[in-house]
């Protein structure tokens, strides 16, 4: 087991690790005073937000800070908390995790983060439940981070329904619209069925190792069967899919686009829909042992990044557009999970740069939406370029990063993943670089019909630059879309080795292998293809089509008929027969044995006082007088 | 310690006595006094439950020795659990339903009697209840069994909708039925002692006797089937949600909160703890029976149409996984149920009583009444939120620690039975957030805004914040309360003679 060698022993906190915990803390007591403080918060409560995720950040720049300056060995650090749940040879902690993995993700959840909160004061300072908003984005600060500190899979968990539940309230939000409810409810629900999936591989855990935590399961998987092993990690896969939108519960992405624009940004794109792609890499040693699910991993991010991209070719809908998107970059990552110990780190670096380029895209869509009174029809844009010249721009540089045109970071972490693929198996490689092809193409089909072209403004609109608010957060991530690549190209190998069981191999920015250059040839074909189909006339309504690609994808894979069919009528009907079986012949069974005691009890009834209930409760009497004398009698 | 007090007689009988004053003091003073009495009960039993850690309270006195019958009363970790429950939970219930003498909604009949009598019965049903949670005699238990069902049968004939009668006769109907088969067991543990040469009703005494294994197979079926009618088991499950209907929501946190406890509290003590070659014996159709009883709960609280019916329906589902848990024969599952016993008692009242709260407003519980209820009412949906979160088993509340400790237990024993029962998970989602979603979101008719016309008031708060804190505080910090009843659990894993599966033993290679 060569494996067992590389198992990283966390050191107990010391220093400043100590009070890694006020990470959670900080935006977790923000979250309370601002639901707890009513509407005596609601004038300041906002910048309380902000300051709750900013709080955050701080804590974690700190820890990597210090980080930094540890050696290796010792960047993997323990912090110890109470015992959760202690019983039988069941014992379960609640401690954290602060290693290079988990400090990078703190990072990109606190940063990005701290950017949405300061974009969302601006969006939404019409709202009058606006700081309602900001304790629910507290709470998911609390709940993201709690899911990448945990020093174990159960407060994991916690991290992970807790982030399921922010999710639910925040596509929610606007409570008064009927599709919002049924898609924050379709959410959670759909996220629950992933979530049975960490469960059952919790208990698995326990069974086998008889711990949850991720050292003691590193270091045991070794003595487990590879059956049990291979379960663990279809579980852990199920898991994955359901919180990263992976077919097949991928549905309710497209329908979480509901919310707040920067929920999208921060929760459906940057942060919390990659949570399957941390969960995978953080139990490396688990599908390092098992080939099979291993594959499967490959086989869901590929079909996936495929099943995304055709979604977001034929959306017309801008932030549906984003999510198929958002899938489909999710896709790579998860691919690069499944390939092993090489691909681990890249997962991650695409995930960190997609982070910013996705939230950089997701806000400049709520930029456009601003300017636009809130419609996310593409047809209805065009030629905005002119009118909003920063988020054109911003926009833009995100959009050349996630296409993958070097040296932007979209490149540097996609060609990872790519060429890994090629390596994997020619067919891994060849999609995959399919993909990033239609990748440019529907991104390209975006940009034309949103900043190009003529006008197809509805009336009454006037479309204008956003507030500086809602510029400042899009500048710097277009920033971070820039540099991101070459700075993290091959720092976030050596990085990541430890915590991902990597072996870097160091190569400079400029050097690309041939993968890099045959996608980025292909990525140019599809922008040629985006830009020829775009550049002339678009209608306003979308035209009817029998064109079964751009109507399958059109209708989500026909996911939602799927589930309509086959778990809301066919579920529904399965519930209402036994709903009749409850009804008719359970209690139905009972009542006519009922009815035939009536007739006895209401020819006796004449005879007795005449009520039912004085009958029956004269039974319970008599039975309790009927033992006493039995016993008393007993006694003489 | 010596017993010149007997302080857990004086526990059962303080509520009682109060429950006699306020019947006799009427009107308004005797809902006052009843509501002291809950308070002073609350106290003493807080303190009995903190005491108890450090003190044996037992008290036992020869009551009928010629047929061993004793006045033996103790108190062990499952026991403190149930009684810290009981006397939280009958105060809060007294304050939700203070307003008992103006309910005058549609379909709601006049009460029957003064609002003192509700205290006066609920205060009743406390003390029965808390004399069963104590009972170390077959035969005390049995008949303080019994005597729940008197004020219980008053509480739900007294208050609530039209058929009222005919759910109360339902509920003493399926509960007589159940109480007659468990009295021909307790005749049957007579025979037994007395054949062993010394009768005797105790408990401790009659898990020492060796006994046939017909009679102890048909004692534990006597038993089982009372305590199955209880904790509301499918197919015996029918009487709850009728009863739950008609009753007033108190009445209802009332009996599925405590006495039903006793259903699952009685398979415990008696069933594993009297007669565990027989439990061993019944496993396989038990554990059946709770999975059955878990998908089809679920599945019928989401059919529900009538919000009281759906939070009765999740009762059934929920006590499933208890059942799963006793007989699973694992230390933590075992003290997952009793765990769970105590959650389910918080968020079960939780749910009821706010549902409770939207009924006092709209006057009616049907889901189709409803609808962006939210508007008017944001806190009363939060807490309605926060209850169904508990209720499906959200990390970070009570009712997870429970499922989550006997799911992981169970599952080396009974792995096919927690593999089916996990998907109650996400039935219990759809459950909960479709409800919400009908009641709360969307756009209000004029029915709602007409009639939901403020949100929770100061005392709709008081009633509401202590269950939900409850309910957080157990979920995060479950461990001191799993201190005390894994106590219970490790002593019946001892009478019962099983071990623990060690790790490994399930797929090493």
């Amino acid at each position: 087991m060569v494996s067992l060698l590389e198992i990283v022993i966390p050191v107990e906190a010391t220093g400043l690790f100590s009070y890694s915990w006020l990470m959670i803390a900080i935006p977790m007591l923000v979250s309370a005073i601002l639901l707890l403080g009513g509407k005596a918060t609601d004038s300041w409560g906002h910048w309380l937000g902000v300051l709750g995720v900013l709080g955050s950040l701080a804590v974690a720049l700190a820890l990597w800070i210090t980080m930094l300056g540890l050696p290796v060995a010792e960047r993997a650090v323990h912090v110890s908390g109470f015992d959760w749940v202690s019983v039988g040879n069941l014992n379960l902690q609640a401690g954290l995790l602060v290693d290079q993995l988990s400090i990078l993700f703190a990072l990109l959840v606190t940063g990005v983060g701290s950017l949405i909160f300061i974009y969302s004061v601006g969006y939404m300072a019409h709202d009058p439940n606006r700081r309602l908003f900001f304790a629910f984005l507290n709470l998911f600060i609390v709940a993201m981070l709690v899911l990448v500190l945990a020093d174990n899979y159960l407060l994991l968990f916690l991290g992970w329904e807790g982030v399921g539940l922010a999710s639910y309230l925040l596509i929610g939000f606007w409570q008064g619209r009927h599709s919002a409810a049924l898609a924050a409810k379709k959410a959670f629900v759909v996220n629950r069925v992933g979530d049975l999936g960490l469960l059952t591989a919790m208990f698995t855990m326990v069974g086998l190792f008889g711990s949850v935590n991720f050292t003691d399961v590193n270091q045991a998987v070794g003595s487990a069967s590879t059956t049990w092993l291979t379960a663990l990690g279809l579980f852990l896969l199920l898991a994955a899919c359901g919180k990263s939108a992976q077919v097949p519960l991928q549905s309710w992405l497209l329908d979480a686009m509901e919310g707040p624009t920067p929920v999208s940004a921060l929760i459906h794109a940057a942060t919390m829909v990659t949570a399957g792609v941390y969960l995978v890499v953080r139990s490396h040693s688990i599908y390092e042992l098992t080939a099979a699910a291993s594959l499967a991993v490959c086989i869901v991010g590929v079909v996936t990044l495929l099943a995304g991209a055709w979604i977001g070719s034929t959306k017309d809908d801008i932030k549906k557009v984003l999510a198929g998107s958002t899938m489909s970059q999710i896709g790579y990552m998860m691919l690069a999970a499944g390939i092993g110990p090489a691909g681990g780190a890249f997962a991650i670096f695409h995930l960190f740069t997609h982070g910013f380029f996705k939230a950089n895209l997701f806000l400049g869509a709520g930029s456009v939406m601003h300017a636009m009174n809130d419609d996310t029809d593409m047809r209805h844009f065009g030629a905005l370029r002119k009118v909003m010249p920063w988020t054109f721009v911003t926009f833009g540089i995100s959009y050349l990063a996630i296409i993958g045109i070097p040296p932007l970071a979209g490149f540097y972490s996609k060609d990872h993943i790519v060429v890994a693929a090629w390596e994997q198996g020619w067919y891994f490689g060849l999609l995959a670089t399919l993909g990033a092809g239609i990748t440019a193409f529907y991104m390209t089909r975006l940009m034309m019909m949103t900043f190009f072209g003529k006008k197809r403004w509805a009336e009454g609109v006037h479309p204008h630059e956003s507030p500086k608010i809602l510029l400042f957060p899009l500048i710097v991530l277009s920033i971070g879309a820039i540099v991101l690549g070459v700075v993290l190209n091959n720092a976030i190998q050596y990085w990541l080795a430890p915590p991902t069981g990597g072996h870097p191999h160091s190569a400079a920015w400029w050097d690309i292998p041939w993968q890099g250059w045959v996608t980025l040839l292909v990525v140019l074909v599809g922008v040629g293809i985006g830009y020829l189909m775009y550049r002339g006339e678009i209608s306003y309504e979308q035209p009817h089509t029998i064109n079964p690609i751009v109507y399958i994808g059109r209708n989500d894979l026909l996911a939602d008929q799927f589930n309509d069919v086959v778990f809301v009528r066919g579920g529904g009907a399965a519930a209402a027969a036994v709903a009749t079986l409850d009804d008719v012949i359970v209690d139905g069974s009972v009542r006519s044995a009922g009815s035939l005691a009536k007739g006895i009890g209401g020819a006796l009834s004449k005879l007795e006082s005449g009520y039912a209930r004085s009958y029956g409760l004269t039974m319970v009497i008599g039975a309790i007088a009927v033992g006493v004398v039995l016993i008393l009698g007993r006694l003489a | 310690m010596d017993n010149s007090i007997p302080l857990l007689t004086v526990l059962g009988v303080l509520p009682l006595i109060f429950s006699l004053i306020a019947f006799a003091v009427r009107g308004r003073a005797g809902k006052h006094v009843a509501f002291v009495g809950s308070l002073v009960t609350m106290v003493f039993g807080i303190w009995i439950f903190f005491a108890a850690a450090s003190n044996d309270f037992s008290e036992m006195v020869p009551w009928i020795k010629a047929i061993g019958a004793w006045y033996a009363l103790s108190l062990d970790g499952m026991g403190r659990a149930m009684v810290l429950l009981s006397v939280i939970l009958v105060p809060i219930v007294l304050i939700a339903e203070w307003t008992l003498d103006s309910k005058q909604t549609d379909g709601h009949l006049e009460p029957r009697w003064g609002s003192n009598v509700f205290g006066a019965l609920a205060l009743m049903v406390e003390g029965f209840g808390l004399f069963v949670f104590m009972a170390s005699d077959v035969l005390l238990f049995y008949i303080f069994f019994e005597a729940t069902l008197i004020p219980m049968f008053f509480l739900i004939t007294g208050w609530g909708g039209a058929k009222r009668g005919k759910a109360a006769m339902k509920f003493l109907l399926y509960s007589l039925a159940g109480g007659l088969i468990m009295l021909f067991a307790v005749i049957g543990v007579y025979a037994v002692t007395a054949g062993a040469g010394q009768p005797s009703f105790l408990i401790d005494d009659f898990a020492a006797i060796a006994m046939s294994e017909t009679v102890q197979k048909m004692l534990f079926v006597g038993f089982f089937i009372a305590f199955a009618v209880k904790a509301p088991m499918v197919p015996v499950h029918t009487w709850l949600p009728d009863t739950a209907e008609q009753a007033v929501p108190g009445a209802t946190a009332l009996l599925v909160g405590i006495l039903d406890k006793i259903g699952t509290f009685g398979m415990i003590r008696i069933c594993l703890g009297m007669l565990p070659g027989a439990s061993l014996w019944a496993t396989p159709l038990v554990v059946v029976l709770a999975v059955i009883s878990i998908i089809y709960g679920a599945v019928l609280a989401i059919t529900s149409t009538d919000l009281l019916r759906l939070v009765s329906y999740t009762s059934v589902s929920h006590f499933g996984f208890m059942v799963l848990g006793i007989f699973a024969f694992t230390t933590s599952s075992i003290t997952g149920s009793i765990f769970y016993m105590l959650a389910h008692g918080f968020s079960s009242a939780a749910l009821f009583l706010a549902v409770g709260f939207l009924q006092n407003r709209r006057g009616s519980v049907a889901i189709a009444d409803f609808g962006g209820v939210r508007e008017f009412a944001p806190l009363l949906a939060g807490v309605f939120l926060v209850s169904g979160l508990a209720t499906l088993g959200l990390p970070g509340t009570a009712n997870f620690a429970g499922e989550f400790v006997i799911m992981t237990g169970a599952w080396p024993r009974q792995t096919a039975a927690v593999a089916v029962a996990v998907f109650a998970t996400v039935l219990a989602a759809v459950y909960v957030l479709w409800a919400y979603q009908r009641v709360f979101t969307g756009q209000p008719s004029d029915e709602v805004k007409k009639s939901i016309t403020s949100d929770l008031d100061g005392r709709e708060k008081l009633v509401i914040g202590p269950l939900i804190a409850l309910l957080l505080v157990f979920g995060f910090f479950p461990q001191p309360m799993i201190n005390v009843v894994e106590q219970t659990a490790v002593t019946t894993m001892n009478v019962v003679g099983m071990t623990d599966p060690l790790p490994g033993s399930m797929g090493g290679k």
